[in-house]
């Protein structure tokens, strides 16, 4: 009797293996990697299709697309990975148009040598994070880099979603005596990152807060439809995205130091590290801005959802030909919050 | 968090604004310079100028050690990184500044450059000791405050029989830039400017305590006051400025005494003492040469001198001409009396030194005082 099985090939091995050229090269190594890791652990009717294109039915109404590339380093940091990651940050751009995402594509680059078992890590807490959020993976590619020409693993995903009927919400909308709301504690993310970067390394219990917030945008929309702007707070930090919208709309703003949620740990590292908690960056966070009116209620809603417990009205829309950002500081002056200059943190997300 | 919100406190400014616009005698103006770039940040970011009279005005001094570091000494760094195999580790301010042909440390960096951003001269040590085949340099800059760290490092490195670790000395003095300051022509002849009293450094005052300062208050009459950089330290030290002028004082007094001592921190002081010694001359970005006001390393450390061991040319390049940087730096003109100023020079592309660190005058001023003008 033959010990041979047919049709027999040994299956990667995800405890010591590495990826290789070959891993990319469209060969039979290629198609493994996908079979066993991709397939496996993103599995959906789409990608069950095994075409180079994911067929799906196009929902009525007005869709949105948007495309994000994650490089992140470490690509493990207290609170998520580069998977997550760059599930939570695409689902997030889309559903900053106020809509309901629906399907993420995913590229990766992989550099030789990258360890299977890290990939392995990576892409399951990916799958993980895509079925949480209900938004499937349904295609796919995968590159092999040689050795350093890359840094581990690199991760564009692009999503798309249909848009609420008579919900309008965009950067041009904000208007002078609108109110500006965040969804919770600024900052967290950044600081988890810095806290294991090899020239900083201290020791924080912060965690990154990277999460989907469609489930909060849902919500939100639905009580009050006509939300002016939602933004999430990411790369540049709450200054960042605020200084954006306000160019956008030709408007200013005024904050007020007192309102805004940062928790001490994150205000404590910034102060070490001579950071300011406004430019470091959130990856589970949203800015909101409304109609006065709608404000207490919107606040309300958000308080209400998980995601959004630690929600503040932390300023107001007001004229400015000048479109400056400003700040009530605590201390009792003003100032500008201004853009960011520089760099302040590379390779947060 | 402890121990720095209670020098932030909203309510206690409030009352120490009351008394000061209650005191400031409205028949004088009160021209206070904080020397430090560090208090310069602070009555940035806090809003502090909202809190005062009209008729105290604060006039921003030359303590950013990153400002007036001279685009020749920079220019050095960009050539020395240049060598193949070399690592040159700096401060994070230092990247972005300026040197000769729009060059920096962070385009030398995207060109394929080693430049590593360090929070601490031990990391620079740690970094040596991690690549014993290639040459370290540390771009080691600032005043007093940092000079202490760059002399444990030289002594660190010379423990642990490092052959590959060497020391770009910048470090310069305090005392020096503000006598320099006094003794200008603008202040001492022409009275252009009337400089009526100082906020004396912060973190500088721990290491050299409070009695350097002694000379200029009795030489120069004008009163100092050492403060902390938190906000309500800069508001308690305008008051006690203020106190002093109104009584005809000129004194050296202690806000920050839960830091500073009369004789500072002795055992820094001799440790800088053993490692360096006083340079002849200077060049100050915007002040030009100041004799005696910078140190270098000494002969018996000479293996730990950058400038010893590779060839360093002295290297003098001029700021654009309609940079006021200069007469900013000594108090003569504000930020927003420069031409450049917001225009063609900004912090994302700084032309003069003070645009160059969140802790120079020009940058303080365009990223968080800006809506003054324009209101």
């Amino acid at each position: 009797m033959s010990t041979i099985k047919p049709n027999y090939t040994r299956p990667l091995d995800f405890k010591h293996g590495r990826v290789d050229m070959t891993h990319g090269s469209g060969g039979r190594a290629m198609a493994q990697l996908i079979d066993e890791l991709f397939v496996a652990a993103f599995d959906n009717e789409f990608l069950r299709q095994m075409n180079d294109q994911a067929r799906f039915p196009a929902p009525q109404g007005r869709m949105v697309m948007s495309t994000d590339s994650h490089v992140v380093s470490p690509l493990f940091f207290p609170g998520g990975d580069i998977g997550c990651l760059s599930v939570h940050g695409t689902i997030n751009d889309v559903a900053m148009s106020g809509a309901r995402p629906l399907y993420l594509s995913a590229g990766f680059i992989l550099e030789e040598g990258f360890p299977l078992a890290d990939l392995k890590r990576i892409i399951e807490s990916m799958a993980q994070a895509s079925r949480d959020a209900g938004v499937p993976v349904i295609t796919g590619d995968t590159k092999v880099v040689e050795q350093g020409k890359g840094d581990g693993v690199f991760i564009t995903t692009t999503g798309i979603g249909v848009v609420p009927e008579g919900v309008n919400i965009s950067g041009e909308r904000a208007r002078p005596g609108d109110k500006i709301l965040v969804s919770g504690m600024l900052g967290d993310h950044g600081v988890a990152v810095m806290s294991l970067r090899e020239n900083l390394t201290f020791h924080t219990s912060i965690q990154s807060d990277t999460a989907a917030l469609h489930g909060l945008v849902a919500d939100m929309v639905a009580a009050v439809p006509d939300i002016h702007v939602l933004r999430d707070p990411t790369r540049g930090g709450l200054a960042t995205t605020l200084n954006e919208i306000a160019r956008q709309s030709a408007v200013g703003m005024m904050l007020h130091e007192n309102q805004l949620p940062i928790r001490e740990q994150v205000k404590a590292a910034c102060e070490f590290l001579g950071l300011d908690p406004l430019y470091v960056a959130n990856e589970g966070k949203l800015a909101a801005i409304c109609a006065p009116e709608d404000a207490e209620r919107l606040l309300q809603v958000m308080r209400a959802h998980p995601l959004g417990r630690d929600a503040a009205i932390v300023g107001e829309v007001i004229e400015d030909s000048h479109c400056f950002v400003q700040m009530e500081t605590a201390f009792g002056g003003r100032r500008v919050v201004d853009w960011l200059t520089g760099e302040q943190l590379p390779r947060i997300c | 968090m402890k121990y720095i919100d209670e020098f932030r406190d909203g309510a206690l400014a409030k009352n120490i604004a009351a008394n000061i616009a209650r005191e400031a005698d409205p028949q004088r103006r009160y021209h206070l310079m904080e020397f430090c770039g560090g208090h310069t940040h602070a009555i940035s970011r806090y809003g502090i100028a909202d809190l005062l009279p009209a008729n105290v005005r604060m006039i921003h001094g030359p303590g950013c050690p990153v400002c007036v570091l001279p685009a020749g000494r920079v220019e050095n760094a960009v050539q020395l990184v240049q060598m193949p195999g070399l690592i040159l580790c700096c401060y994070g301010d230092m990247l972005r500044v300026p040197a000769a042909n729009g060059m920096s440390l962070l385009k030398a960096k995207a060109r394929g450059a080693d430049v590593r951003m360090v929070y601490s001269s031990a990391d620079a040590v740690k970094i040596a000791q991690e690549n014993p085949q290639r040459q370290v340099v540390f771009f080691a800059i600032g005043f007093e405050t940092t000079t202490p760290p760059t002399a444990v490092a030289i002594r660190q490195a010379q423990a642990l029989g490092l052959k590959n670790f060497t020391v770009f000395c910048n470090h310069v003095l305090t005392p020096s830039a503000i006598s320099h300051i006094l003794q200008s022509p603008e202040i001492r002849q022409l009275g252009v400017l009337t400089l009526d009293g100082f906020i004396g450094p912060a973190h500088v005052s721990t290491v050299i305590g409070s009695r350097p300062y002694e000379y200029f208050a009795e030489e120069f009459q004008k009163p100092v006051v050492i403060a902390g950089f938190e906000p309500l330290d800069v508001m308690q030290a305008i008051l006690m400025l203020v106190r002093q002028l109104n009584e005809g004082r000129a004194e050296v007094e202690n806000e920050f005494s839960r830091a500073v001592t009369r004789d500072g921190n002795v055992k820094a002081q001799q440790l800088v003492a053993e490692v360096f010694e006083l340079r002849r001359v200077f060049e100050w970005r915007g002040l030009g040469l100041i004799p005696y006001s910078a140190l270098r390393i000494k002969a018996q450390y000479a293996d730990y001198d950058t400038e010893l061991r590779f060839d360093i040319p002295a290297l003098s390049i001029a700021d654009n001409k309609a940079c006021k940087c200069g007469a900013i730096l000594r108090g003569v003109k504000r930020p927003q009396d420069c031409k450049l100023f917001g225009t063609v020079c900004t912090p994302d592309n700084p032309m003069g030194s003070c645009m160059v660190s969140s802790e120079g005058a020009c940058a303080a001023y365009y990223s968080y005082g800006r809506f003054r003008e324009a209101a």
